[in-house]
């Protein structure tokens, strides 16, 4: 059975300019494996591809742990320039924990 | 000889952050050192626009109330302030940081630090590193300010300064400047300096790590929030740290809100870079060690980089915005219509224009499937423009939906603001000179 992300983990966005940066953290250390398996930089790419038009790197961190998504060219420009509700894209951390695994 | 333990405090994570915890910080908190960080990327660039309209001006607007809440508690208590409120111009900051504590009556030494400002220092011809195109694309521009390092706060820290006050400096360098100091730490211990600036870094959002913005209701539930007290840190001269808040106050410090504010706008956690030294989080250990309490340990350190990063800002034209309300039955249809109409009377002479429907698809541009229309939903409407007068435009055809669009539009609003741009280049570490000085401000402080 599928279930959100929100139910398994829990999520913080950061913005460097153009770059969104997605810090991923599961509620339970046992749920990081799974979480590395399904929640892929081409997953999140695919997730997000309404947002995302670059690439979407990801770090691996299993001593915290946790799964760091940085996304290029994610926030129409960066915060100075941004013509968007949200122009830091600091709602996005709820966006990815929309994804199903 | 040098300290084994210092107690580190943030009492501001941006410029317009809450006063009141700062104050109970720097009454309650024991602290040695409190760090105030004020300034977003593009802060010195607005404030740099300040001081030319008025050379005194262009320091954080509220330098004087943050000031006059905290210099008489810092004297009192013996606590060391170092700041970034100086933002364009720390000499004047400093001016009038000293005048308040003459005024208030206070002994307090005040220390400027200078030289961020490269302005005269940029080429057209430099490299941007958000696009790699050259400085020249982005036209006039407005500041440029290099992030300068712990290193330069080392000479007013050494003179005894009550009060630091700087321009730009990476917001962890504020924090790792008095652990360098106090502990003797050298300029090129990598590891201690790397362990020092993940501590910095933890406490630069101030109340974001002791659980301000982490809170939601259910999944992760913070105590009275309301009352959310800001950080400390508790240092030993082995850069290892414990995480924690004045007792009493609201909010929380556990490992959860600890690793969610380490990876914060971290880009790169295996190679983080600061002007002092480039850090790698893999080796971060995060462990829960009291109530409230969290200890940080393990990060290592790779030698700095060769080149500072400056932040410029440039004119990058105007906004201008509109929004109107539509509720009820059918308002997702009639916002839409709305929207139609807009792109129509807009749409050829701001090719920029972007319409969203709030309640439905305006932070992510998708709703993820959720089925229902919501019960209402807000237009808006912005663009880029050239002129003020197009954004200007943008908001008055918003307004005319009141007669000239669909029915039971209400709850108007527009807005029209000039927009600075932010780039970054780097320069050499060399040709980036900084200064230290101590404020005279007058007979009592020349004469002591």
């Amino acid at each position: 059975m599928k279930r959100k992300l929100a139910s398994l983990a829990h999520c913080r966005a950061g913005d460097k300019g153009d770059t969104l940066i997605l810090s991923l953290f599961p509620f339970r250390d046992e749920d990081f494996p799974m979480l590395a398996e399904k929640v892929t930089a081409d997953a999140v790419k695919a997730h997000l591809a309404h947002i995302v038009r670059g690439a979407v790197l990801r770090y691996e961190l299993p001593n915290l742990p946790a799964l760091q998504f940085v996304c290029e060219r994610a926030l129409e420009t960066g915060v100075t320039t941004s013509l968007a509700l949200d122009p830091h894209g600091k709602t996005m951390s709820y966006a990815l924990l929309e994804m199903e695994v | 000889m040098a300290r084994r333990h210092l107690r580190i405090g943030a009492g501001a994570g941006f410029q317009g952050d809450r006063l009141e915890p700062a104050v109970v910080l720097a009454s309650q908190g024991e602290l040695d050192y409190l760090v105030l960080e004020c300034l977003a990327e593009r802060t010195v660039a607005l404030a740099q626009r300040e001081r030319l309209r008025d050379p005194s001006a262009g320091y954080d607007p509220l330098l004087e109330t943050r000031m006059e809440a905290l210099l008489p508690i810092i004297a009192r208590n013996r606590v060391r302030l170092i700041t970034n409120m100086g933002a364009a111009n720390p000499r004047g900051a400093g001016r009038k940081a000293a005048e308040i504590a003459r005024r208030l009556g206070l002994n307090l030494r005040i220390a400027v630090v200078t030289g961020d400002d490269v302005s005269a220092r940029m080429r057209s011809d430099m490299t941007t590193l958000e696009s790699g195109r050259p400085l020249r694309d982005y036209g006039e521009l407005v500041s440029a300010n290099a992030y300068l390092g712990a290193d330069t706060l080392q000479p007013a820290l050494a003179r005894a300064a009550d009060v630091i006050i700087t321009g730009r400096v990476a917001d962890p360098s504020l924090f790792l400047a008095p652990m360098i100091f106090e502990f003797g730490w050298k300029l090129d211990d990598w590891d201690h300096l790397a362990q020092g600036t993940i501590i910095g870094h933890l406490l630069e959002c101030a109340g974001q790590v002791s659980g301000g913005y982490f809170a939601d209701p259910g999944l992760k539930d913070v105590p009275d929030l309301a009352h959310l007290g800001f950080p400390f840190a508790d240092v030993d001269s082995d850069g290892f740290g414990v995480i924690s808040k004045v007792p009493g106050t609201g909010g929380a410090v556990n490992a959860r809100t600890v690793k969610e504010q380490l990876l914060y706008e971290v880009t790169d956690p295996t190679g983080y870079v600061t002007p002092d030294v480039v850090s790698d989080f893999r080796s971060v250990r995060i462990a829960e060690v009291g109530k409230d309490r969290v200890a940080v340990g393990g990060a290592t350190g790779h030698p700095r980089t060769d080149t500072l990063k400056v932040s410029v800002g440039y004119h990058a034209g105007w906004i201008g915005e509109g929004e109107m309300s539509y509720a009820g039955a059918n308002a997702r249809a009639r916002a839409g219509l709305a929207a139609e109409v807009l792109q129509e009377r807009l749409g050829a002479d701001i090719p920029s224009l972007r319409i969203d429907l709030i309640g439905i698809d305006a932070a992510h541009h998708t709703s993820f499937g959720y089925p229902h229309d919501p019960y209402e939903v807000r237009l808006r409407v912005a663009g880029r423009t050239e002129t003020r007068d197009h954004a200007e435009r943008i908001g008055w055809e918003v307004e005319a939906l009141a007669t000239n669009g669909p029915a039971g539009g209400g709850g108007f609003w527009r807005h029209v603001s000039d927009r600075i741009g932010i780039v970054s280049t780097l320069i050499p570490r060399a040709e980036v000179l900084t200064a230290a000085a101590i404020v005279e401000a007058g007979r009592e402080a020349k004469a002591r």
